[in-house]
């Protein structure tokens, strides 16, 4: 180590292994101090490489402390101090646990300095949020994170493969730096893989709009932040200017606008929003310029904290009245009016609303976009954003908030604004989405690159206008043919659903029968002779050798008895008797040799 | 609650909401053709310069994203109930 150096995931894996020991009178005030503690280890974290350390043949880099590991480092302290205060009263520790190690394997990531400890710690989120999802302790919470663990698994698996042969082809070196575009090796394109697997790119996105709605309501705050941001990151610091990134980022904003017009889960209507948004980031990750990486991050920032606002309000309207469909909701507002207006706040932010945090981020890829004259693509980012403005802005805040009343008279008596921890969870992070639309430059100082940008000009405040209050009389043309219905959407995880499906029956039917075939066959052509020849030779062994050696020992017995009878007490006696027997002997050795 | 007020209001009067989102939307279109308002120098295409091109966007954007969720719902992206969980 260069100076002394605190990691701040070692803060939040201590800080977790720590708390299910402590009195339940301590725990609140742990839940707070850890990551506040975090939170301004991270502020004030002095830029530089810390934390190297020899292993085998290889030096690995725990802290790359710069701009870009930064500003990420930052929003995801930021989130887990939010998160937690949101999931303050939950009783289950277990939990707790699992979201810090969660988050220590975001930062872990995020401040690796090579692949080596960016896999170690890749794996760690994979494994850790999976508990988030298993905490809910449904039938379906079960299944969906199996299959959530599975599909991380294989990217796991895929993105080892490509640090290894990309290690081997560097002689060894692990430095995890910006890949070129250039004809990228096998091993880069196996990492990629790998890194757009936890971005959620179509087609590997399905396992985010099966876990995320099955996790628990505090669980799904978390799981909003971290895997797809903590990806943007990897791309963004590995991946600038690939441009295929370019098309897969406009397809993600495009495929998860249509999916969430169609869901009737507002939590995941929420996840076709996070494959929609991180679209955004992708995209600007591919355009590759320093105004794109900019507008990536400052967007991938302001989008952690709106969507985590967004999970909070549809959270809490699952924790209080215990249903996650439009079908069962509608006109709360009058029930839960502060979250109501939080998750309004939220719903303006991502539908970039003017003096709203996503305004102000997201405007700056579109920008960089035309800059780089890529002009299809930030039309058909516009189109995505107006379906955002639809499908989160109206239909989302309509069909819970104001929209006819289909909840039951149990569900409207249960409904009701949360404790002070979930409220003042909401409050900050809305304050937080509000602020930043306002001041543009607190978000924009974090930022890597110089920023020459400035959004609220007349022509993009027109713009924005324009579009949003045209998608909003389109919504109200419209909204009978947006009101929620049960039927359920279908996506890619259907394939390995099926499949999975098919392979149990395949194991339960034919495969069970030819193992029973071969069991009976086994039984009645290998056991059943084996042991019919085992008693036959057990009759043999005791009728016939130990008759005969019995038999020899019964003739030995005898022959000794009578020779005992020789002995007649006299030594001459015996003497002549040995001296006969010895006179014998050799003369018939002589004879008959 | 005052929030509460509001909302009952509006709800109140949707119709009236609706026809004053229109207006404001003629109203933003006449604004966006004025080049002392609004500095189309920043435009990047030639069709951003028409006036109100961006109420046109939203508006078809609107109809076409709804169409084609619809049409991919039909297709079978939609289905009753979830035949995986059977």
């Amino acid at each position: 180590m260069n100076e002394f150096w605190l990691h701040p995931s070692l803060l939040l894996l201590l800080g977790a292994a720590v708390l299910p020991l402590l009195p339940q009178a301590l725990r609140k005030f742990w839940l707070l101090a850890v990551p506040a503690g975090v939170l301004v280890l991270v502020l004030n974290m002095p830029m530089g490489e810390f934390g190297s350390v020899r292993f085998l043949d290889w030096t690995l880099e725990f802290g790359r402390v710069d701009a870009v590991s930064r500003v990420f480092a930052i929003i995801m302290a930021l989130m887990c101090l939010l998160g937690t205060l949101y999931a303050l009263k939950v009783e289950n520790t277990g939990e707790h646990v699992a979201a810090w190690t969660y988050v220590a394997g975001s930062l872990g990531v995020i401040f690796a300095g090579d692949l080596l400890v960016l896999f170690l710690f890749w794996e760690l989120m994979a494994l850790s949020s999976v508990f988030l999802i298993w905490a809910r302790r449904t039938p379906e919470s079960l299944a969906a994170g199996f299959r959530y663990l599975l599909v991380h698994t294989a990217g796991g698996v895929i993105l080892l493969a490509g640090i290894v042969l990309y290690g081997a082809g560097q002689g060894g070196d692990f430095s995890f730096n910006a890949f070129s575009p250039a004809d990228p090796s096998l091993a880069v394109w196996l990492i990629l893989v790998g890194f757009l697997l936890n971005a959620a790119v179509p087609p590997l996105h399905a396992w985010l709009p099966d876990a995320y709605p099955a996790a628990t309501f505090s669980g799904s705050v978390f799981l909003s932040a971290f895997t797809t941001k903590t990806a943007v990151y990897a791309l963004c610091r590995g991946f600038a200017g690939f441009e295929i990134l370019i098309v897969l980022g406009v397809i993600m904003a495009l495929y998860g606008v249509v999916y969430a017009f169609l869901t009737n889960d507002p939590r995941r209507l929420l996840s076709y929003h996070i494959v929609s948004q991180v679209g955004f980031m992708v995209a600007g990750v591919g355009i590759g310029t320093a105004m794109a990486i900019n507008g990536t991050i400052a967007h991938a920032f302001a989008h952690i904290l709106y969507k985590g606002l967004l999970f909070m309000g549809a959270g809490t309207v699952l924790f209080m009245t215990g249903k996650s469909k439009f079908t069962e909701l509608g006109g709360l507002y009058a029930k839960m009016p502060w979250t109501m207006f939080f998750t309004l706040v939220g719903g303006l932010s991502i539908s970039a609303f003017p003096f709203f945090s996503g305004f102000i981020s997201k405007s700056m890829t579109i920008g960089a976009g035309y800059e780089a004259h890529h002009y299809w693509a930030v039309y058909l980012l516009m189109l995505a954003s107006v379906g955002t403005f639809l499908s989160i802005g109206l239909k989302l805040i309509y069909f819970i908030w104001f929209g006819e009343r289909r909840a039951g008279a149990e569900t409207w008596n249960k409904a009701a604004d949360p404790g002070w921890n979930m409220t003042a969870a909401m409050g900050a992070t809305a304050f937080l989405c509000f602020f930043m639309g306002i001041f543009p430059a607190s978000l924009y100082q974090l930022l890597p690159y110089a920023v020459d940008y400035q959004p609220y000009t007349s022509y993009h405040l027109s713009e924005t206008l324009l579009l949003l209050l045209s998608a909003a009389l389109g919504f109200a043309l419209l909204r009978k043919k947006l009101t929620p219905n049960e039927a359920v959407t279908l996506d890619l995880d259907r394939f390995y659903r099926v499949g999975g499906r098919a392979l149990v029956r395949f194991t339960q039917a034919p495969l069970q029968a030819v193992d029973r075939f071969w069991a009976a066959l086994h039984e009645k052509g290998g056991i059943l002779p084996l042991m019919r020849s085992a008693l036959a030779l057990a009759v043999f062994d005791n009728r016939v050798i130990d008759g005969a050696v019995d038999g020899a020992a019964h003739g030995v017995r005898g022959l000794g008895w009578r020779l005992r009878l020789l002995q007649r007490g006299s030594l001459q006696q015996n003497l002549t008797f040995v001296f006969a027997a010895v006179a014998v002997m050799l003369l018939m050795f002589f004879l008959f040799a | 609650m005052i929030l509460l007020r509001i909302i009952e209001g509006l709800r109140a009067h949707s119709g009236t909401l609706l026809k004053a989102g229109w207006g404001m939307l003629a109203l933003f279109v006449v604004l966006d053709a004025l080049p002392f308002l609004v500095d189309k120098s920043e435009a990047h295409t030639a069709v951003e310069r028409l006036p109100g091109f961006w109420a046109f966007y939203g508006l078809a954007a609107s109809f076409l994203l709804l169409i084609f969720a619809k049409t991919a719902g039909r297709l079978g992206i939609q289905q009753g109930k979830d035949k995986c969980d059977e």
